[in-house]
């Protein structure tokens, strides 16, 4: 159910602009790791790049590899659909489909794929439901239109949506952003849950959350405006919070700069 | 009692009441021609709306005759219309998709892009000229309810793709990135998540489209030719609709032909509300949830 990511010599573009160079990793399994660093250092960018989402936007392209467990996602026939299936994806922002219920937003991903079946859809929606621990509170108007949830339940409906798909790895892009202290301890609990189940990149700006939740930490950087973001380092958060390698990541997470 | 604040000082009050005044008087001076024409018809039309206007033809009937009725007219524009839009409208969304979700800045799409603002300009008698030099004279093919439809086509495509367009682009991208993400191919999620979000719009701007194509009358004229008899056949032979229809009438000096071009016009208006009507029904049972 889970899998490792492993990118070498990553590099991403929008049109002509590098926005990330060069950037090599390892992503264990079934864990948590966290991106931070400064606004605009590719942090999202590189996120987007792990499911081929990055392509999306006109003009943008990536040079490089990513390694799942062996598959290599950048490969010449790979189908960047089949990619986003295996590596799910949960948005800054709340973004459940406005015309749909809480029940369809759920089995989106799935009806859109084809899957057919009452009895296995029911199965598939109230389990998405419970691991994003939003059944109990959803399971009496699943028919209500998903929209009319609060902020923090709307983000957890779009985590049941990505879950319900059963992919290998979940990446967060700042989903707690929008929200307030309590929905986000609610997402936090969630995913200390989800990552028995799953591979967890989260992109945090908040340095206590990556601490909370994350086993492994990477920092990003950029040396200046208009130059390319870096990956500064990675390493176990406990080790990155506590005595980091390298200057500019002390800096940062003491909140010297950035 | 004065507060901390102090109060609107009277030069802001006088501008606000003044911009208010003059908001509401613009308001009275757009409504007053609607209210007028609308008036002016009900008061004129009422007075034919029997039995006999729906159940019957103007087989037969003189201009100074009493009685005849529109029934060949109101099926004939009930087609035309239904035919035009079978055709303009899958065309037109389709156009509009490829405008918005393929076509980006590309050559193709700014093509496309700058001929849809050339067929906004056709003079309606232009679209029927172009029917009649192509299909009818060229094709040899004889006046016909469907050749009118042509004609109205060439008028409707433009306003219902430029229509969509807006409506398509007002479809928040993240919505977009959210279907992606779960792996969804692009054309379903243009079908399953982007076209249902902006149903609601598309449909207003189809019923508008429906409005102004009915009510044209110069390129029927040119296509379907004339007729006093019920054909309710659209694929053959001469057709009549309302437009064509009250034309006639109103060109004829006799009272009992002028009374019927404006029971014509009354229900001209009454069919584009009652469609209007229906297509905020069924916008209301589609509408973005909100709160």
């Amino acid at each position: 159910m889970a899998k490792r990511i492993e990118v070498s010599g990553l590099h991403a573009y929008y049109g002509g602009t590098l926005a990330i160079e060069d950037i090599s990793m390892t992503i264990e399994p079934r864990s948590v790791t966290a991106f931070i660093g400064p606004s605009g250092c590719g942090k999202s960018t590189f996120l987007r790049t792990l499911n081929r989402m990055h392509e999306v936007i006109p003009g943008a392209r990536v040079e490089g590899k990513v390694l799942l467990d062996d598959d290599d996602l950048y490969g010449p026939s790979v189908d960047p659909v089949a990619v986003r299936r295996t590596v799910g994806m949960v948005f800054q922002r709340p973004n459940p489909f406005p015309t749909m219920s809480i029940y369809d937003n759920v089995a989106a991903g799935l009806k859109l794929n084809g899957v057919r079946g009452k009895s296995r859809l029911d199965d598939i929606v109230e389990e998405a439901l419970r691991d994003a621990n939003l059944w109990n509170e959803v399971n009496d108007r699943l028919d209500k239109p998903g929209a009319g949830l609060s902020g923090g339940q709307q983000q957890r409906l779009c985590i049941a949506r990505a879950i319900a798909v059963q992919p290998q790895v979940l990446l967060m892009d700042e989903p707690c952003s929008a929200l307030d202290p309590i929905s986000t301890l609610a997402i936090e609990d969630l995913i200390a849950k989800l990552k028995n189940q799953f591979t967890i990149v989260i992109v945090t700006h908040n340095m206590q959350q990556a601490a909370r939740v994350s086993d492994r930490t990477a920092f990003f950087n950029i040396a200046g405006t208009g130059k390319p973001g870096k990956l500064i380092e990675i390493d176990d958060t406990s080790k990155i919070f506590t005595k980091p390698e390298v200057q500019a990541t002390e800096d940062y997470i003491t909140g010297r700069f950035g | 009692m004065t507060s901390a604040f102090g109060s609107v000082s009277p030069a802001r009050r006088i501008k606000d009441r003044a911009a208010a005044v003059f908001m509401w008087g613009a308001f009275a001076l757009a409504v007053i021609p609607l209210v007028s024409v609308l008036w002016t018809v009900v008061a004129h039309g009422v007075g034919r709306l029997d039995g006999d206007f729906f159940g019957h033809s103007m087989n037969g009937v003189a201009g100074r005759d009493p009685g005849g009725g529109a029934y060949h007219a109101i099926i004939g524009t009930l087609e035309q219309v239904l035919i035009t839009s079978a055709i303009a409208v899958p065309i037109a969304v389709l156009t509009a998709v490829y405008l918005v979700e393929y076509g980006g800045r590309g050559r193709l799409a700014r093509t496309i892009s700058f001929f849809v603002d050339v067929m906004t300009g056709i003079p309606s008698i232009v679209a029927g000229l172009f029917i009649l030099a192509l299909w009818l004279l060229t094709f040899g093919f004889e006046y016909s309810g469907f050749a009118g439809s042509l004609a109205l086509t060439i008028l409707m495509i433009p306003t219902v793709v430029r229509a969509t367009e807006e409506m398509l682009k007002l479809v928040p991208h993240e919505l977009r990135e959210a279907s992606f993400a779960l792996g969804v191919p692009r054309w379903r999620t243009i079908c399953f998540v982007v076209l249902p979000t902006a149903f609601t719009g598309i449909l207003t701007g189809v019923m508008l489209a429906v409005a102004r194509v009915m009510g044209e009358t110069a390129p029927l004229l040119l296509t379907i030719f004339f007729t006093k008899a019920i054909n309710n056949d659209p694929f053959s032979g001469p057709q009549g609709s309302l437009p064509t229809f009250i034309w006639d009438q109103a060109s004829d000096p006799n009272q009992n032909a002028i009374n019927r071009a404006w029971t014509g016009a009354l229900v001209l208006i009454g069919i584009i509300m009652l469609l209007n009507l229906a297509a905020r029904f069924v916008a209301r049972r589609f509408r973005p949830a909100g709160r």
